[in-house]
């Protein structure tokens, strides 16, 4: 299966775009030669590097092709100031090419690989030239945030299926190692668009619900259930019909993703909402309380945020260009906070002491306030 | 409550946005009050925030207390001025009785989250006050760090207090760089307080602790009656008042001649949290209470006396030679005649905290004590308690707290503007 992310300026550009997606999925063309100014940009991901067979492109549609030759799943991103995702591949395993097919307006942008799907990911410089990109007025802005945002929750949402289903093959066959080292790499695009997810009703408990969420005489269902089988009892024995329905219920929920339609408001929601999810559930540790992989959700639900709020960024920046500044200030800080946490590809088991605990609750709270603002800011007229 | 004098917070909200920008300086003018004593017998109005002291100190004390202690995880020097800009702005708006922000708790577009929380709507300003301090980490870290360029202003008088004999201090409810005290007659007006200020400051500060008192156990004004601590036993009987107005300037404030200037017309504040075993305190015999404190617990009268203010008479004698008033008596140890004159304001609360999870309450006093240098009073006064009191068999100093407290803010100036000029 090909993810290939699109990021349309207007919806005028929508047909031209559709044509190219579609020549990209069908040829699955081979990078440019070195030397060349135009045709795809190869990148060769491997655990280490994150090398572009170029790192300039004309101002408009640009397409990366992306093979990981390394033995980490990896995800590729171009990133605009402050982290704000033009566009994104999600989920390439070993040995897989992926295209990513994005318009970007002149400007200096980040191309951005995440083997193990940690973490700052390793960073280069793109260049796009071109005539300087038109000033677009705020109601563009906002239309594009919406836009692009959903692009991003659909992308995620494809990769949630896909590892979901990695996940409950695992179970059902017993293997209970790789079960729970997919547990927290499924969750982790659950986590991002958890808001989204829980506007769909009664899903998200069905697929989400902690032992201590569940109303007398209804039965415990989804990841949380199988995750207390394979940490307390180290088995995957019984969780079949569990992990069968945990399957139904992510593509209910990935269907609906795919098609939602989203209002500025929804997305400084969806961001406030992420945060208030890590003050409550994760700094604590309830959420992942069999396999203290609470971190891996911690970041997960920061990325998500951070997408959401940087899908705003444009607007945010013609209205409040202090809010700006402060949030990309305390967005990393969060994330270098989590960093002290990480070993390998993922985070140490958290069973933090109440004064680490403290401090994480600090920055996460330092974030949340301005991310609160966000809301006011995109309704003011 | 009574009827309040000056305006209700839901009649201020359209005007809070103009008083941010006057720094509520015209508010005096709506007062109906004339000085300090009349705040005493009203417990609804407002404390002037702006003056030569800080008001919390000798503002007759208030019912209720909500203190909290903050540790700055900001690295840089902008970003404190910054906050304490707009605490101040804060501050002078709550005492004041008004929301905070440009359109405080109801009255901001329904997409926002509300700049004031909003429990405090409708509430008098119930004598509000905030009084801030500055603990010697803030100028210098554990590691004896600079941390925001302020080292060489730390105040000798700002020490870090001794061990005293059977302290059990928790770290956690323990020190602070920036402690505020918010003192009111209503304990609802106290926190929405510290819970605004605590707010504003998410992203540079965080609260370390925070501490509720719900009875003063002390009078700062002969207009106020003396309170019971939970010994059941009136305490303050003897403290500094604001009417002692020379004796304020020898004991409670900092001088031009002790420097720095920064904190002349200030004050240093020693907080302890001072854990009270009540119930093996309520086993005691009266009369072995009576001479643990040196008072009898009716009347407040020192022992061989028969009046709450009478003088007290250290040599008296009973028939059988002792003396009336205990050697070992907590009036005597911390009397100024046997601690070199020193003196103490004190300012504290009883606090209730719950219960301790062996079946008795987590109870005791919040003592809060302001003074002119610590070195020559709280701690030399501290350290014979310590050594002698009888009633250190009752109590256990579980928390504790030093801060030097600048003068007064004068209008248009902030918090601490003196400390990083």
């Amino acid at each position: 299966m090909i993810t290939i992310t699109v990021r349309r300026a207007t919806a005028v550009a929508v047909p031209l775009l559709a044509g190219l997606l579609l020549a990209g999925c069908a040829d699955d063309k081979t990078a440019a030669a070195p030397g060349d100014t135009t045709g795809p940009v190869a990148v060769k991901a491997t655990d280490s590097e994150c090398a572009l067979s170029r790192g300039e492109v004309k101002s408009g549609t640009s397409t990366f092709s992306v093979s990981n030759g390394g033995s980490k799943v990896t995800e590729f991103y171009v990133y605009a100031e402050g982290d704000r995702v033009m566009g994104e591949v999600e989920n390439i395993g070993p040995g897989l090419k992926r295209d990513l097919i994005v318009e970007l307006p002149t400007g200096k942008y980040q191309a951005v690989c995440k083997p193990g799907m940690i973490g700052d990911g390793i960073r280069g410089d793109l260049n796009v030239t071109g005539a300087a990109a038109a000033q677009i007025d705020e109601d563009t802005a906002l239309k594009q945030a919406t836009e692009s945002y959903q692009r991003y929750v659909n992308s995620q949402a494809i990769a949630l299926e896909q590892k979901t289903t990695e996940f409950v093959q695992a179970v059902k066959g017993g293997d209970v190692a790789k079960a729970k080292e997919l547990f927290p790499v499924s969750r982790t695009y659950w986590e991002r668009i958890e808001p989204v997810a829980e506007s769909f009703g009664d899903l998200d408990p069905k697929i989400d619900a902690r032992v201590n969420d569940v109303e007398p005489g209804t039965e415990w269902t989804g990841y949380h259930r199988i995750e207390q089988a394979l940490w307390e009892k180290n088995t995957t024995t019984g969780m079949e019909k569990y992990a069968d329905q945990l399957l139904v219920d992510v593509k209910t929920v990935v269907a609906k993703a795919k098609v939602v339609k989203l209002n500025p408001l929804q997305l400084a929601n969806g961001a406030k909402e992420l945060l208030d999810e890590v003050a409550t559930g994760k700094v604590t540790g309830e959420e992942d309380r069999y396999s203290h992989t609470d971190l891996w959700d911690f970041q997960a639900n920061v990325e998500g945020s951070q997408a959401a709020v940087q899908a705003l960024r444009p607007a945010l920046q013609q209205r409040d260009a202090a809010l700006v500044t402060t949030l990309d200030t305390n967005f990393k800080a969060v994330f270098a906070a989590l960093d002290k946490y990480r070993v390998g590809d993922g985070f140490k088991p958290y069973t933090a002491t109440e004064a680490e605990k403290k401090q994480l609750g600090a920055v996460v709270d330092a974030l949340a306030e301005p991310v609160s603002k966000v809301a006011g800011v995109i309704a003011k007229k | 409550m009574t009827e309040r004098k000056g305006v209700s917070r839901r009649g201020l909200l359209g005007a809070a946005g103009a008083a941010v920008a006057t720094g509520v300086a015209g508010y005096a003018a709506h007062s109906a009050l004339s000085g300090e004593e009349s705040q005493a017998a009203d417990t609804t109005g407002p404390v002037e925030f702006h003056g030569a002291h800080q008001a919390g100190i000798v503002t007759p004390a208030q019912d209720r207390l909500h203190f909290a202690t903050f540790d700055v995880t900001a690295t840089k020097r902008d970003a404190v001025v910054s906050l304490l800009k707009e605490w101040t702005a804060a501050a002078a708006l709550m005492t004041a009785g008004r929301d905070i922000g440009q359109y405080g708790a109801v009255n901001g577009p329904g997409e926002a989250p509300p700049e004031d929380t909003g429990e405090a709507v409708g509430l008098p300003p119930a004598r509000l006050t905030l009084t801030i301090g500055f603990g010697p980490s803030f100028l210098v870290d554990a590691k004896g760090n600079d941390r925001f360029g302020l080292k060489s202003r730390r105040p000798p008088a700002l020490v870090d207090l001794p061990h005293f004999i059977g302290d059990n201090l928790d770290p956690n409810r323990s020190g602070g760089d920036i402690a505020v005290q918010a003192c009111s007659d209503d304990p609802q007006v106290a926190v929405h307080a510290i819970r605004n200020l605590a707010r504003i400051g998410f992203g540079t500060t965080v609260v370390r602790y925070s501490q509720l008192g719900f009875g003063r156990t002390s009078s700062t004004s002969r207009a106020q009656t003396t309170p019971r601590n939970l010994f059941g036993f009136k305490d303050g009987t003897n403290n500094l008042k604001l009417e002692d107005t020379a004796k304020l300037e020898e004991q409670l404030w900092v001088q031009p001649e002790d420097g720095p200037d920064w904190m002349v017309g200030g004050s240093y504040l020693v907080s302890r949290r001072i854990r009270m075993t009540i119930e093996i305190w309520d086993r005691t015999s009266l009369g072995e209470q009576e001479q643990i404190i040196g008072r009898g617990k009716g009347t407040g009268a020192p022992l061989g006396k028969a009046d709450e203010f009478d003088p007290i008479d250290f040599t008296a004698k009973n028939a059988d030679g002792e003396p009336k008033l205990a050697m070992d008596s907590h009036v005597r140890l911390a009397h100024p005649q046997f601690n070199k004159g020193a003196e103490l304001l004190r300012r504290g609360y009883n606090f209730v905290d719950g219960s301790d999870g062996l079946g008795r309450l987590d109870a005791g006093l919040f003592f809060l004590a302001y003074q002119r240098d610590p070195r020559k009073q709280f701690i030399p006064i501290q350290q014979q308690l310590a050594r002698t009191d009888t009633m250190n068999e009752y109590i256990r100093h579980v928390g504790s707290g030093i801060f030097a407290c600048p003068a007064g803010v004068p209008a248009g100036s902030f918090w601490g503007e003196k400390l990083f000029a």
